[in-house]
């Protein structure tokens, strides 16, 4: 499904990813660890198509196109989606109104007949439901005024209401309590398919205690330093990102 | 073929202007209207047009527009031969109002059979000059002060109709009284409209001028409203403005509020060539509440300066400003917000704040409050952002699959919403929404269905 070969990107002149390599398939779930500043959001922001960061080196193939090539929205048109760590609120634009308009452009894309007005709230009920989001949230503009695990909910829900082939979690975990992040783990699990795939990206353990990877990567310093199983996650809670450090030579 | 006169200013020519038109300005005038025509001349040519010296106009120079305008006057009304309904279909369909025309500044009463409860008087103001000339008197020119200002003193001199409502006490005028204001002729055209409204105690109502051009030619529109509120008096103002860029639109509006009166305008500017909309607001008796709400999209040479005026004169009163502006390519808008409140006016509440996004580089935008706080007991606020679509609220929608033009239109309807969302009729609202969206989609060619294409 996706597949970055030596993906090197800079933000202001400075090189944060330094060559990534990370092939992931439909139905897995990857994990990317490490410490902070190791560059984990980078990746997540360079893959979702953020013209901030520069791409300086490297490929990246998602369902054999040229992802690098696309713009943002038809990235997101093309199955990728990105849970923000920090999601932004936008006052006066409504929750409805964005998630229509989302969901009709991506509908448009695939050559799909639009939702109508009837059939469109049929789906954001159910989904709602799925992922347990307090209904009043829809009545308001997209994020403003949400607490932090509203927004986090939010973008569950999101991701919920557009399908996505790849999702990609920043720190959802975050700021969340264990109550919240329990709701949004569960929202991720009910969304997940053999044809779709989910890329967790965490500095903590805890997330991964409700939404088990396939795969863990330890990020560091640009680069992915390690590669395993699951079993990578207690180790690290273990022993710290020092043994890490330590293990290469820091 | 007419003799041209050379003038050494546009001072000297305005002023020849007025006394070879004296006699027929004057023609059935009662007495009042005369002297105040005679003050206001003076007045205007002692303050001259006003330059970039002067703190009112440092935004907006006239001095340019006025030397080189040497366009025929609307001394006379227009004479039509069409059914105007026919060449003008606004753009807030199925909205119920009272309809009200005016062609070029001259009221215009065409099969008008709308029935107004008792004592209601809706009708031309040079009527109401010879026909309720002891009411008029009263108030007419009370408080648009002509010796203060060169735009009010030229209206006052030359002004000769325009719309008078008079709402009696108690009275709720249901449905909005709409006033479309169309400028058609066959040349370039200076107009001038002089409006009057007194809205008795606790009485209601709401209008809604709407400004627009109907031929191609270039226009100064001079217009006046002054609005008197009675005690808990309720009014609510909506001005919508969709003029082509050969339209200097010089618009006042002046409210006098007493005890407990509530108001709330909405200044639309949608597009004009040079706009200047000059709101003030006296809070002349306590608990009297002003909402001045304002949204300005210009683009290409466009130029929208908003001047507002608030006078806290009385104890308890609450005055609100949101005046927001979106600029595009070349254009230009200026914010200036004046707020008084003067010394017995204990316990005000007066806020103001003022929003632009610009979308180019080489747009530009002047924002200044100026507050004068002569008391101790009050609270009072002022903010001024001037910045750039959000980049972050751009990326974090497009990768929900919304293009980027798509998404920054979102944002540039989201920021304007603010202030739409203060119109107080639905089916209104619902409309200056559209038109707002297609305004910033670029696709106002015309904003109505008239038959003549006149944007330029």
């Amino acid at each position: 499904m996706l597949i970055i070969k030596d993906l090197h990107a800079s933000v202001e002149g400075k090189e944060i990813l330094r060559g990534i390599n990370l092939t992931i398939n439909a139905g897995e779930v990857h994990a990317i660890m490490g410490p902070n500043g190791s560059g984990k959001s980078t990746l997540a922001n360079v893959l979702a198509g953020n013209t901030n960061y520069e791409v300086t080196k490297g490929e990246v193939t998602f369902n054999g196109k040229d992802l690098l090539s696309l713009s943002a929205d038809v990235r997101a048109k093309e199955g990728l989606f990105l849970s923000f760590q920090y999601p932004v609120e936008i006052p006066g634009v409504s929750m409805i109104n964005f998630l229509k308009t989302a969901v009709n452009e991506s509908r448009k894309y695939h050559q799909l007949k639009e939702l109508s007005a009837g059939d469109f709230l049929k789906v954001m009920r159910e989904k709602k439901e799925m992922v347990q989001i307090d209904s009043q949230l829809t009545n308001r503009s997209v994020n403003e005024g949400f607490s932090g695990g509203e927004k986090k909910k939010n973008e569950i829900f999101q991701m919920a209401m557009l399908e996505p082939k790849l999702a990609i979690l920043d720190e959802t975990d975050s700021g969340l309590d264990i109550d919240a992040l329990r709701i949004v783990a569960n929202g991720v699990n009910l969304l997940k398919k053999p044809d779709n795939a989910t890329i967790v990206v965490t500095h903590y353990q805890r997330l991964l205690d409700y939404i088990v990877p396939d795969f863990v990567h330890v990020l560091f310093k640009g680069q992915i330093v390690k590669s395993a199983g699951k079993e990578l996650v207690f180790e690290l809670e273990e022993k710290g990102y020092d043994w890490i450090k330590k293990e290469l030579g820091e | 073929m007419t003799e041209i006169t050379t003038f050494e200013s546009a001072e000297q020519r305005i002023s020849q202007l007025y006394l070879e038109y004296f006699t027929r300005l004057n023609e059935e005038a009662p007495d009042f209207l005369r002297k105040d025509r005679d003050q206001a001349i003076k007045a205007f040519q002692r303050m001259g047009i006003p330059d970039r010296r002067n703190e009112n106009y440092k935004y907006t120079d006239l001095t340019k527009l006025f030397a080189q305008e040497n366009f025929h006057r609307a001394f006379t009304p227009t004479s039509f031969d069409f059914d105007m309904q026919e060449v003008f279909t606004c753009d807030v369909p199925e909205f119920d109002t009272h309809l009200l025309f005016h062609v070029n500044g001259w009221y215009f009463n065409q099969n008008q059979t709308d029935q107004f409860p008792k004592g209601t008087i809706i009708k031309s103001m040079k009527k109401a000059l010879l026909e309720d000339a002891a009411l008029v008197s009263q108030y007419y020119g009370k408080i648009a002060d002509a010796s203060g200002d060169s735009m009010v003193a030229l209206n006052s001199a030359f002004a000769q109709d325009g719309i008078f409502i008079y709402i009696p006490d108690h009275v709720i005028i249901e449905k909005p009284i709409q006033i479309i204001n169309l400028l058609r002729s066959e040349e370039d055209l200076y107009v001038t409209q002089r409006n009057l409204v007194l809205v008795g105690k606790n009485a209601q109502v709401k209008l809604m001028f709407c400004d627009h051009t109907l031929a191609v030619y270039s226009y100064i529109a001079n217009y006046l409203t002054e609005v008197h509120m009675a005690e808990d008096a309720v009014v609510d103002i909506y001005g919508i403005q969709n003029q082509h860029n050969g339209t200097a639109y010089l618009n006042g509006l002046f409210v006098r509020q007493e005890r407990n009166s509530q108001l709330i305008t909405n200044t639309i500017s949608l597009h004009g060539g040079i706009t200047r909309n000059h709101l003030q607001v006296d809070l002349h008796g306590e608990h009297a509440n002003a909402a001045l709400y304002g949204l300005s999209l210009t683009d290409k040479d466009q130029h929208c300066d908003n001047f507002t005026s608030i006078v806290h004169a009385q104890p308890d009163c609450h005055s609100n400003q949101i005046f927001k502006n979106v600029l595009d390519d070349n254009s230009t808008g200026a914010f200036t917000g004046r707020i008084h409140v003067m010394p017995g006016a204990k316990k005000t509440e007066a806020y103001q704040r003022n929003n632009s996004v610009l979308l180019t580089k080489a747009a530009k935008m002047s924002t200044k409050p100026q507050l004068v706080i002569d008391n101790d007991d009050v609270k009072c606020s002022h903010g001024a952002t001037v910045g750039q679509i959000n980049e972050e609220a751009l990326f974090y929608l497009q990768t929900r699959g919304i293009n980027e033009k798509e998404a920054r239109l979102m944002l540039m309807f989201a920021f304007a919403h603010e202030v739409l969302s203060n119109i107080r009729v639905e089916p209104l609202r619902q409309s200056i929404d559209r038109l707002v969206n297609k305004r910033l989609r670029g696709e106002i060619s015309r904003c109505h269905d008239c038959k003549l294409e006149c944007i330029r």
